[in-house]
């Protein structure tokens, strides 16, 4: 359609030199894109060999070899002799816990990533939209008045996961009907935010102290009560999450760029902020539900991703993702293992691992103005 | 000439503020046209009707006969083109990433080798290229606009519009911007419509001049036509010289006339 023209005579730089060979920033531009796969190759071996180190590690005694013969012994029936205790704890306990960890810090890390691109601040994480201090309130009101959306095993989870859901509802259809700007988004999280907090707080002051116990052990976030059921719920709800997420890479490049120029290129910038916070808050809220409030993950992630990779989210969701997985995988094995018998809640080591290496992060980053 | 643009009764306005007045307004293709005009008098939100970034309340905006109403944005996109007044850098990116944004209409999720071919293509046009894997925010005023013009080329539209585009550069980068518009616009078949406020600048290189004041077309024409001491007069508020050198006017203010309305 447009015919274009040599500047040479006006510029005098036409790159390609005499021999057809690429000049240095081609060069440089692919060997970026090669660091980009290379990364992402390395992340996943991270991860596969951290799970497999993680799963020989834990209270009850058995070595190396055992684990990997129960292990083997699983997908080909009758290949070793196994321990039925042994089996057990592998089956029920470590693996629930490896995958939980790595399905969840990958949803929090990815959806970290999203948000911050789609309300365009480095500041928010999945809990901008109050869905923790919304899920604490579900868990709350279980606890203190015995209100349950579901009876049995799941009458937390499920109260947690649909009162998280409602609020960042409520925010995100307050924001569509004013316009689904950024900072609308942010003020009504912050100030929705502060409504549960409170309201956390005056359940917490009427009720008793067992009541209190647990609402407060809810509130810091573990993973030790995550089994099969839950992984499965988990792995259908991102399944059907990230994909849609990842699907719209593009847009979320664009949407850093700001909203009117995301629109003079093509971009529905307030339908896709509207689309990717309510999609994203499905995926934390489910999240949060299973382990509680493990917040640090969805900051950090997408940033180390960041510092690491640039802001292509084609690369950029994915390495987030891994990178909360590894996170997750990394402090929830330390918080299990750390203390000989006792069990510290993953949230703590998270906070006391993650920030000091988010800081250390910030203060040798290459870049000064990179936040700025 | 052909129409490149053309407005009918454009109406919009904040709340209670109407910033165009049942605007008209034709441009044929091939051409500079700047808007001139006081603050406020509605140059940018104009521009940001045109590509539906603001949405007008009633009027009609047709690009090469369609109607931009019934367009969808990837479409629109196709069309039009737009260069901020500056961008927004929360987040890092390079050069390259930057102008690979305006592939996006065209872009599948891979991304294709021509696409990134064609961002390569606009950088040499620019004589950019070399900042290729530089970071945006790392670069000059000068240089950003540069590669906001170059983002807007890789999206291959018949028309590109610019909101002020020289209003933070020195001189040199000034003239270098107006320059590059002016070669692009020849030799590639571009329209540029450009709200700008250096009033030299635009008598300099524009083709057509289009005088605003409070949502309204006050003069229309050529630099001559347009850049007479009555129009600023009754545009700007201001006395002015308008002297002419190689028959393009000048204009060098000298009092203002009274408070601003």
């Amino acid at each position: 359609m447009i015919r274009y023209f040599s500047f040479r005579s006006y510029y005098g730089s036409a790159k390609k030199t005499r021999t057809g060979r690429f000049s240095r920033v081609r060069q440089e531009h692919s060997h970026s894109v090669w660091k980009k796969s290379i990364f992402l190759t390395g992340l996943t071996a991270l991860l596969i060999i951290s799970a497999g180190i993680i799963v020989t590690l834990g209270q009850v005694p058995m070595t190396v070899s055992d684990v990997y013969y129960t292990l083997a012994d699983r997908i080909c029936p009758g290949l070793f002799e196994t321990d039925a205790l042994i089996t057990h704890v592998i089956m029920n306990i470590r693996l629930p816990l490896i995958l939980g960890a790595i399905i969840a810090g990958a949803g929090l890390g990815a959806c970290g990533c999203v948000m911050q691109a789609v309300l365009k601040n480095p500041m928010a994480s999945p809990f901008t939209l109050g869905i923790s201090s919304g899920a604490h309130f579900g868990v709350s009101v279980a606890a203190v008045f015995g209100i349950t959306i579901l009876d049995g095993p799941y009458f937390m989870v499920a109260n947690a996961f649909l009162c998280a859901l409602l609020c960042s509802g409520f925010i995100i259809s307050l924001s569509a009907f004013r316009g689904a700007t950024s900072e609308t988004m942010i003020l009504a999280g912050i100030a929705v935010n502060y409504l549960f907090q409170g309201t956390n707080q005056f359940f917490s002051y009427i009720a008793d102290d067992e009541q209190r116990d647990i609402m407060r052990i809810w509130g810091m976030g573990s993973l030790a009560d995550i089994n099969w059921n839950g992984i499965i719920f988990l792995g259908a709800v991102s399944l059907i999450c990230l994909p849609i997420i990842f699907s719209r890479a593009w847009d979320l490049n664009l949407m850093t760029a700001g909203d009117e120029s995301a629109k003079s290129m093509g971009v529905n910038a307030g339908f896709v902020r509207i689309m990717i916070m309510t999609v994203a808050s499905l995926l934390v809220a489910a999240i949060v539900a299973f382990v509680g409030v493990i917040g640090f993950a969805g900051l950090i992630a997408p940033h180390i991703g960041r510092l690491i990779l640039g802001n292509d989210h084609r690369h950029l969701i994915p390495a987030s993702g891994g990178i909360g997985a590894a996170i997750l995988l990394i402090a929830n094995a330390i918080s299990m293992n750390i203390l000989g018998s006792v069990v510290l809640p993953t949230g703590i080591i998270m906070s006391m691992i993650g920030v000091p290496l988010f800081l250390f992060l910030i203060l040798k980053g290459k870049r000064k103005e990179f936040w700025s | 000439m052909i129409s490149k643009l053309s407005i009918k009764n454009l109406n919009f306005g904040y709340h209670n503020r109407r910033i165009l007045k049942d605007f008209f307004m034709n441009i044929s293709d091939g051409q500079i046209v700047s808007i001139v005009g006081p603050n406020g008098s509605g140059k940018s939100t104009l521009i940001k009707c045109i590509d539906r970034i603001l949405i007008p309340s009633t009027g009609d905006v047709t690009v090469d006969r369609c109607s931009t109403g019934k367009m969808g944005r990837l479409e629109l996109a196709k069309k039009i083109a737009y260069v901020p007044q500056s961008s927004l850098r929360v987040f890092p990116n390079t050069v390259f990433d930057v102008v690979l944004m305006g592939r996006r209409p065209y872009l599948t999720w891979k991304g294709d080798r021509s696409d990134e071919e064609k961002v390569w293509e606009v950088l040499r046009l620019l004589g950019i290229e070399e900042l290729a894997m530089n970071h945006f925010t790392e670069l000059s005023g000068g240089q950003q606009q540069k590669v906001l013009i170059a983002r807007a080329l890789a999206q291959e539209t018949g028309l590109i519009l610019l909101d002020e585009p020289t209003s933070n550069l020195d001189v040199w980068h000034q003239i270098d911007v107006m320059e590059i518009l002016r070669t692009l616009v020849k030799k590639q078949a571009l329209t540029a419509l450009i709200a700008i406020h250096d009033l030299n600048m635009a008598a300099r290189y524009s083709d057509r001049i289009m005088m605003m004041k409070k949502g309204r077309i006050i003069a229309n024409g050529t630099p001559q036509d347009v850049m007479t001491g009555d129009n600023l007069e009754t545009v700007y508020g201001i006395k002015a010289n308008v002297k002419f050198a190689d028959d393009i006017p000048f204009v060098i203010p000298m009092t203002r006339i009274a408070a601003r309305a």
